[in-house]
């Protein structure tokens, strides 16, 4: 084993380490610090015979002369086993719930490898998450990574919760407008939190355990009190989990991030510690390439079962979508939701921002056998019709409301219709997509039927006046 | 071959000692695995390398072999329907070599080197050729006809040449140079990634490249040689305006580089093109497709390399004599991937932590592009690549260096909007800021190709969109009654424009493609309507009577008709003409009257 105590400098997180002999970039480092206390680390760069070494639970108590540091000549790894589904673990994947250590039945790295681009599976397959402002308009797809962008103060864990607890993927609908019923099947969620409160913790943990999803769910949990560069190894952590019971246990995995905030935070402690070149803000100029390895680890593989499916969350400073955090998640990620802090403050739940928020991958999840056919069309329609009579309303600020033609304040009797009827719903409310596409035509109704331009006549005769048929 | 000793690993950047005799961007193969990697700088005997695969687990004193040779990718048959990552390691092959996840140190030959190809002798014995001649076909598919062509600095005369079935690497013939050596003719060429392969003269780029998206085609028109840019904020559909070129443009061989992109995104693409039927051959796409796919999460150094390597294969398809047009998603994250090598070497940065060579290393590589007259002594065999570059940039800010340093460069501009997308107004390009400056080279092909009267319809709607932007303000601020008439018809024909026109469907089959001739109609019965509503409305006519008129309808559906259905066109513009001011013959027929009310 090789041990040293040579530790030169100490800066932050970070130790430099002298005379060490055959130290590889990456390697996993012990730290036995001069009260006893032992915490990991590992190499992150090393210069002939000087190593720098980034300590996951911080510095605090160690000292050049008497800290002992050991190279253990592997990578950071997770022990990972079927067992994992129901415990709490800390940000370095050792039991935080007080129950006993996982046997493993494999190790794992956590940095994981890249899929090759051509074994991956397209994600094709709806996931109804019972909320209508994503199922109708943004739908999830599995094995897609769909981040929600929110802000402090937003119920962003209300409804990651409640699509963790709702979601559910469809058979495939028998004919072009019928749609399939849910499947029960092998569906997991692995939850990483970085940086948050106990409270948001524990509002999770209390989420599962009362719905009992607790036992098909591994929870990761850094909390706002524990080391910050250890974030960065927790959301590793999380999805090498996830990979192992997707990939090996074919289960449908949700992971949930929370907050990607932090995590960069973190990052950029440990950026500013090397004396690293700054790029916007402060954040490292790799952070693009270091949130692209944690986010492209959602994914589906041809020729196995399971999936990953990511639902990160990041609170964005002061709402800004240009921040680079957000910014460069949404290049990365396959579209967001995006929460609003105005329907928040008019109460309506979930504050879903529809226009800002996109799908990238709804093209692929929706419309026949997947859906029903007319789902495309209609969100293209409720789309434009709400963002028109948002327009609308606009100009009724100004002008006041008498200015406004009729079709105008057709819109904005829409809009406000499609607010408070289609967006808003209970946090316990599940609708299904059918129920939600319904919705959907009913406002549709308050429209003119020449203003429908995006909708095919076709879908218009069968679904609107089988709606009308309905009603009478 | 010479080896040196790592002393440094940091990230992808690692610093060897001992390969004196090395030079600057050879290549190199790093520590037991023989990892690829390429040397970016030397100080005495030390250079530092940038590795195409993680580094981790590699350390001080691990062995670094040099190969003596820079980056190169190998051209030949069998590099159509392939997918490679950026330093043209077939992934297809990786997969079943080491499966579903990249592994690192396993490699293959971007050729396949055992497959044979019927090799058609297009020259006989004792023919002279020079670097460039075409010396025989393979017809590598349906749609491609690969032409083997002698190495750019090599000529001589065939020794012999014989027509058979051969591997890229078994000679096809021999060739005897003037100094007297018989050298090899095989069908693979080698060449770096980094150096642009040479032709006799650059020609203008004045032929159009159409696309099938109106928007692109008529108003800001790209040429076969040209260079286009699209930045975009995500979100605001960027790379599904990319994936419509691909798949319609009329390029013969398109180059399609996934730099720092999505996996998802990419595996649409590996998926979708070889169901995609190309519509000019009737063929999967894919056949007349190389894919270069270096993800985001893939090694950032191999990122870096992906274009180069891309645009070499580009070049080489334009040297058979074809038309090419290359797509670079995204070029920020190739721009990216140099910021990051470039902290790492601690180099003094530019702007926003970029490389001071940034703008630089952009130019050079957009320059690449061009159509040319190639080598060999063939008399104007012409060939183009026409590049395509996405940005993306931060926040959606223009001034950021990537896409400054970009538009010095291209010359058309396609403004992605995210604005228009949240309307789902697609494709987002926003009509009053992009630009096009091929307009004027590319008119004289509309003239003889589509027809005399297309430009300046072009223009027309272009100045009523400009002047809608204008009014728009006015409307705003006092509502749309305080225009007068003509102006109103004018905002009524804008929003025609963009309704009936601009906006276009990509994932409906009877939208996503227009060719030039629809799109001249669709212009030319737009500009009817707002000629006729303007007599009716002179003759008295209400306004509102003439927008509502029942043709409007068959004008908004007239974008899905098919080249079939062109004599819609004809009854639609009666119908404007009827309905509106009418013929006096057939009064009940006649909606809107002149002179209103009866």
């Amino acid at each position: 084993m090789r041990e040293y105590m040579t530790t030169r400098d100490i800066v932050g997180p970070l130790l430099l380490v002298e005379n060490v002999v055959d130290v590889t970039y990456g390697e996993l480092v012990e730290l036995e610090f001069p009260n006893g206390t032992r915490s990991l680390g590992n190499v992150l760069e090393v210069n002939a015979d000087v190593a720098l070494v980034q300590a996951f639970e911080g510095t605090r108590g160690s000292n050049p002369s008497e800290t002992k540091v050991k190279f253990l000549g592997r990578s950071l790894e997770l022990g990972v086993s079927k067992d994992m589904l129901g415990r709490v673990f800390d940000g370095l994947g050792r039991p935080r719930d007080g129950g006993p250590e996982i046997i493993p039945e494999k190790r794992m790295s956590i940095y994981g490898q890249p899929i090759n681009p051509t074994a991956r599976d397209f994600p094709d397959d709806f996931i109804q998450t019972g909320v209508s402002a994503i199922d109708g308009l943004n739908p999830l797809v599995r094995g897609q990574k769909l981040p929600i962008f929110s802000g402090s103060g937003l119920p962003h864990n209300q409804l990651a919760a409640q699509i963790a607890r709702q979601s559910a993927v469809l058979q495939r609908g028998k004919a072009a407008d019928e749609i399939g019923e849910p499947i029960e099947g092998e569906f997991a969620v692995v939850f990483a939190a970085m940086g948050i409160t106990f409270e948001d913790a524990d509002f999770f943990i209390d989420e599962f355990r009362n719905t009992s999803a607790i036992e098909r769910a591994v929870l990761f949990l850094n909390l706002a009190d524990d080391p910050a560069v250890e974030r960065i190894a927790t959301p590793r952590m999380a999805l090498t989990a996830a990979e192992y019971l997707a990939y090996e246990k074919d289960m449908h995995v949700l992971v949930i991030l929370t907050d990607m905030t932090y995590y960069c935070e973190a990052l950029r402690e440990v950026s500013a510690a090397r004396k690293e070149v700054p790029g916007r803000r402060g954040y490292p100029g790799y952070l693009y390439t270091d949130l692209a390895t944690i986010y492209e680890r959602a994914g589906r593989i041809k020729g196995r079962k399971g999936s990953i499916t990511q639902v990160p969350i990041l609170s964005m400073p002061d709402d800004d979508k240009t921040h680079p955090i957000p910014d460069l998640t949404g290049y990365i990620t396959e579209g967001q939701i995006v929460l609003d802090r105005n329907l928040h403050r008019r109460g309506i739940y979930p504050p879903v921002a529809v226009l800002p928020s996109l799908s990238r991958l709804k093209q692929k999840g929706i419309g026949p056998g997947k859906t029903r056919e007319d789902h495309a069309d209609l969100s293209n329609q409720l789309f434009g019709a709400y963002a028109r009579g948002l327009q609308a309303k606009e100009l009724a600020v100004i002008l006041g409301e008498a200015a406004l033609s009729d079709s105008d304040k057709a819109f904005v009797a829409f809009a406000d219709a499609f607010e408070d009827r289609f967006i808003r719903q209970g946090s316990g409310e599940d609708r299904s997509v059918g129920d939600t596409l319904a919705l959907g035509w009913e406002l549709m109704a308050l429209l003119p039927r020449g203003e429908l331009k995006r909708i095919k006549d076709a879908f218009i005769d069968k679904y609107m006046i089988a709606e009308e048929g309905a009603d009478a | 071959m010479e080896q040196g000793r790592i002393v440094k690993v940091a990230g992808p950047l690692v610093v060897a000692e001992g390969l004196v005799h090395s030079r600057m961007y050879d290549l190199v193969r790093v520590g037991e695995e023989g990892l690829m990697g390429e040397i970016i700088e030397m100080r005495g005997d030390r250079a530092s390398i940038q590795v195409y695969e993680e580094t981790e687990g590699l350390g001080p004193g691990h062995p670094v072999e040099a190969t003596g040779a820079p980056l190169s990718v190998e051209l030949g048959p069998g590099m159509l329907e392939a997918v490679y990552d950026g330093v043209q390691r077939p992934l297809d092959v990786l997969e079943h070599m080491a499966g579903a996840f990249l592994s690192r140190g396993v490699t293959a030959p971007g050729l396949d080197r055992d497959k044979c190809w019927e090799f058609v002798p297009t020259v006989k014995a004792g023919d002279q050729v020079e670097g460039g001649d075409i010396i025989g076909t393979v017809q590598e598919n349906a749609v491609i006809e690969h032409r083997v062509m002698v190495p750019p600095a090599l000529s001589g005369t065939i020794a012999d040449i014989t027509a058979g079935s051969y591997t890229v690497t078994e000679p096809v013939g021999h060739l005897s140079t003037g100094a007297g050596e018989t050298v090899d003719l095989i069908m693979m060429q080698v060449w770096p990634v980094r150096v642009p392969r040479p032709y006799r003269k650059k020609i203008s780029a004045n032929e159009p490249l159409t696309t099938g998206t109106r928007v692109i085609d008529t108003f800001f028109p790209l040429t076969k040689g040209g260079v286009a840019c699209i930045p975009g904020p995500f979100g605001a559909g960027k790379t599904v305006t990319q994936h419509q070129i691909a798949k319609w443009s009329n390029a013969e061989v398109v180059i399609f580089i996934g730099c720092g992109e999505r996996g998802n995104e990419m595996t649409d693409v590996l998926m979708e093109f070889p169901e995609l039927v190309d519509p000019y051959s009737g063929e999967p796409l894919v056949k007349r497709t190389v894919l270069v796919a270096n993800t985001s999460n893939m090694p950032v150094a191999a990122r870096e390399a992906s274009v180069y390597t891309g645009m070499t294969m580009a070049e080489y398809f334009r040297d058979m004599g074809y038309a090419v047009v290359l797509q670079a998603d995204s070029t920020s994250r190739w721009a990216e991937a140099m910021r990051e090598i470039s902290g790492r070497l601690e180099e003094m940065p530019g702007d926003e932590g970029f490389p001071a060579y940034l703008g630089t290393r952009l130019a050079a590589f957009y320059e690449r592009a061009g159509r040319v007259h190639t080598l060999g002594t063939e008399a104007e065999r012409e060939g183009s690549v026409s590049v395509v570059g996405s940005v993306s940039p931060p926040g959606g800010d223009l001034s950021e260096p990537v896409v400054q340093n970009t538009l010095r460069v291209v010359k058309v501009f396609w403004a992605l909007q995210d604005k228009l997308a949240y309307e789902r107004h697609f494709p987002a390009i926003d009509w009053l800021t992009s630009y096009s400056l091929y307009l004027d080279k590319v008119t004289p092909y509309w003239n003889e190709n589509v027809g005399p009267e297309f430009r300046a319809r072009r223009d027309r709607c272009m100045a009523i969109l400009q002047r809608e932007s204008e009014l728009a303000e006015i409307v705003r601020l006092v509502g749309l009654e305080a225009l007068s008439a003509d102006e109103q018809v004018l905002m009524e024909t804008a929003k025609s424009i963009r309704e009936d026109f601009l906006q276009q469907n990509a994932f409906r089959d009877d939208d996503q493609f227009t060719s030039l001739d629809q799109q001249n109609r669709l212009l030319e019965m737009i500009l009817l309507f707002h000629e006729k509503a303007i007599e009716a409305h002179g003759k008295g006519a209400a306004l509102k009577d003439i927008f509502a008129a029942p043709v409007r309808e068959r004008i908004t559906r007239a974008k899905y008709l098919n080249e079939e259905q062109m004599a819609e066109f004809d009854e639609i513009a009666s119908d404007i003409e009827t309905q509106l001011v009418g013929d006096g013959s057939d009064e009940e027929e006649v909606v809107v009257y002149a002179g209103g009310e009866r």
